[in-house]
């Protein structure tokens, strides 16, 4: 099992194609939307977390390619600098996946970088510059 | 009875006092009942992570051979005030690093600042001085360029004129085109987010609405150091309204403070930069409360769901003074996630560490439980509720022209 995270450009030819849920049923992968626009009569994008097995996933993926879905995988990552974090919280309305959050009985911020789409938002909304991007 | 301070430092000494924080006293009055807990109880700690923008530190280089009266310093290029004698100066935390590009390609980013200067002083990393003078018959030297340190320096004390707000206010867009981008944080127009920045229930002043065992003199625990309070801090407004149990319902008290920075731990002493607005210090301060009678014990039960905070329009309420409050709301609900304000539930977000506020009561009640830390009565207590000390706004007298007058 392995999960990967992929940015997915669909051209306006395919828009109207349910490809993503026969893609998934095919190949047996759970998947979340991490971040999804698309329009009528342009091109849609969609940033998405696969998980399934491995050779199930990497057939997946070439078949997406094959049917005219521009696939690149996520290539930058949001990191914590978990020294700088002050645990202020300042971040999380910023954060449009609740990747960052806020636990309740602790107070502390969490940080899911499974649901992190790279945004860059909360970057220079860290007070203390906490949130590092790397290549 | 009442106590005394003095009793509750014998205590403290001979290991007996019991101390706790403000977070745990809630439940303590709850339970046993005001009278009951001011036997029980002799101190509660407080505690407080968040940017205090009014802040800044006093450092003495020692003198240079030849010497040099520093007319103009610089400290990692974050320019220092030094209108003071010779080597002193004052690094302010909001000050900007010098060729920065501020807001000029809006929302700057504000990487560094005099607070950032303070913040690796204290954590021990060297930092460039900069400075000229214009030489006189005792100090000839016009220029100076090295690398210092903090433990070179002869003192270096933080001394802050406005620091741990009683209260403040939660911060709300409600333009409808633009976000805003300010000391509270990135506000989400149409009230898409609201910002907070108060330790509440755990908050020192929040704990001693009335200032009667905080006052000149007391000793505090400031950046991970043991400090004081020296005077009011600016700004302070003890006679703004209040609720029933005497609780200010927006900023109100402030403290003016002063601690060595040698002493400090950067856990405490963190610069941080605020999208579009400016640098500011984030700073943890703590303050051990003595329980003297049923009524501090009261006080320093207060929770988050009775601690009510002013909720203010940033785009043209705060920021052109159009508009008074939209509302109050408790700490309870800021701390719930979400608010509603004018029907519409908006996302909240703070800006004061609540984690380290508690590990500042934590730390501060196992420093007195250890007998490292002795409480204070104030020499002077400071202005209260029965005051005639009152936040002003400018009143603007412009010069007239030389026609007008005559």
């Amino acid at each position: 099992m392995k999960t990967v995270r992929l940015v997915l450009r669909f051209p306006q030819t395919l828009i109207d194609e349910p490809i993503i849920s026969e893609t998934v049923k095919a190949y047996d992968l759970d998947f979340s939307i991490l971040r999804a626009s698309i329009t009528p009569d342009r091109e849609g994008l969609m940033v998405l977390g696969l998980t399934g097995e491995d050779r199930k996933l990497d057939t997946a993926v070439r078949n997406l390619k094959k049917r005219g879905v521009i696939v690149q995988p996520l290539a930058r990552d949001v990191v914590r600098n978990e020294q700088r974090c002050t645990d202020c919280g300042a971040c999380i309305t910023s954060c449009p996946t609740n990747a960052l959050f806020i636990d309740l009985e602790t107070r502390k911020v969490g940080f899911d970088s499974d649901k992190c789409i790279a945004c860059e938002l909360c970057v220079p909304r860290c007070p203390p510059r906490a949130m590092e991007l790397t290549f | 009875m009442a106590k005394t301070v003095a009793e509750i430092n014998e205590k403290i000494k001979n290991g007996q006092a019991v101390v706790v924080t403000a977070e745990d006293m809630i439940g303590i009055v709850a339970e046993q009942g005001a009278k009951k807990a001011a036997k029980t109880v002799d101190v509660v700690t407080t505690g407080t992570f968040g940017p205090m923008c009014s802040s800044g530190a006093f450092l003495n280089f020692g003198h240079t051979k030849p010497r040099m009266r520093m007319s103009k310093v610089w400290l990692n290029d974050v320019p220092a005030y030094a209108g003071i004698a010779a080597v002193d100066c004052y690094i302010g935390a909001t000050e900007v690093v010098e060729g920065d590009p501020l807001n000029r390609n809006h929302p700057g980013e504000f990487r560094y600042g005099g607070a950032h200067v303070i913040a690796d002083l204290v954590a021990g990393r060297d930092v460039l001085l900069r400075a000229e003078s214009y030489g006189t018959d005792c100090y000839p030297r016009r220029e100076l360029e090295t690398l210092l340190r903090l433990k070179d320096l002869n003192q270096a004390f933080i001394c802050n004129p406005r620091n741990a707000y009683q209260n403040y206010n939660v911060a709300v867009n409600l333009s409808k085109d633009r976000d805003l981008y300010t000391y509270m944080g990135v506000l989400k127009k149409s009230l898409g987010s609201a910002g907070y920045c108060s330790a509440g229930q755990l908050s020192p002043l929040l704990n001693d609405p009335y200032f009667r065992t905080i006052g000149i003199g007391s000793r505090i625990f400031i950046g991970g150091a043991q400090g004081y309070i020296f005077w009011q801090g600016t700004q302070h407004d003890p006679a703004s309204a209040r609720s029933e149990n005497g609780v200010p319902k927006g900023g109100a008290g402030t403290i003016a403070t002063v601690g060595d920075l040698k002493a400090m731990n950067p856990r405490y002493v963190v610069g941080v930069s605020m999208y579009g607005y400016g640098v500011s210090l984030a700073l943890g301060i703590g303050i051990p409360i003595p329980i003297l009678d049923a009524d501090m014990a009261r006080y320093t039960a207060v929770s988050d769901a009775e601690i009510l905070a002013p909720v203010v329009d940033y785009s043209r309420g705060y920021a052109y003074g159009e508009r008074g409050p939209l509302g109050h709301i408790s700490y309870a609900e800021l701390k719930s996630g979400s608010i509603e304000v004018e029907g519409k539930t908006i996302p909240t977000n703070p800006l004061s560490s609540y984690p380290r506020a508690r590990e500042i009561a934590l730390e501060l009640k196992s420093q007195i439980d250890t007998g490292q830390f002795l409480l204070t009565e104030p020499v002077e207590t400071l202005p209260s509720a029965d005051s005639d000390v009152k936040f002003k706004l400018l009143n603007e007298r412009p010069l007239k022209s030389v026609k007008e007058v005559g």
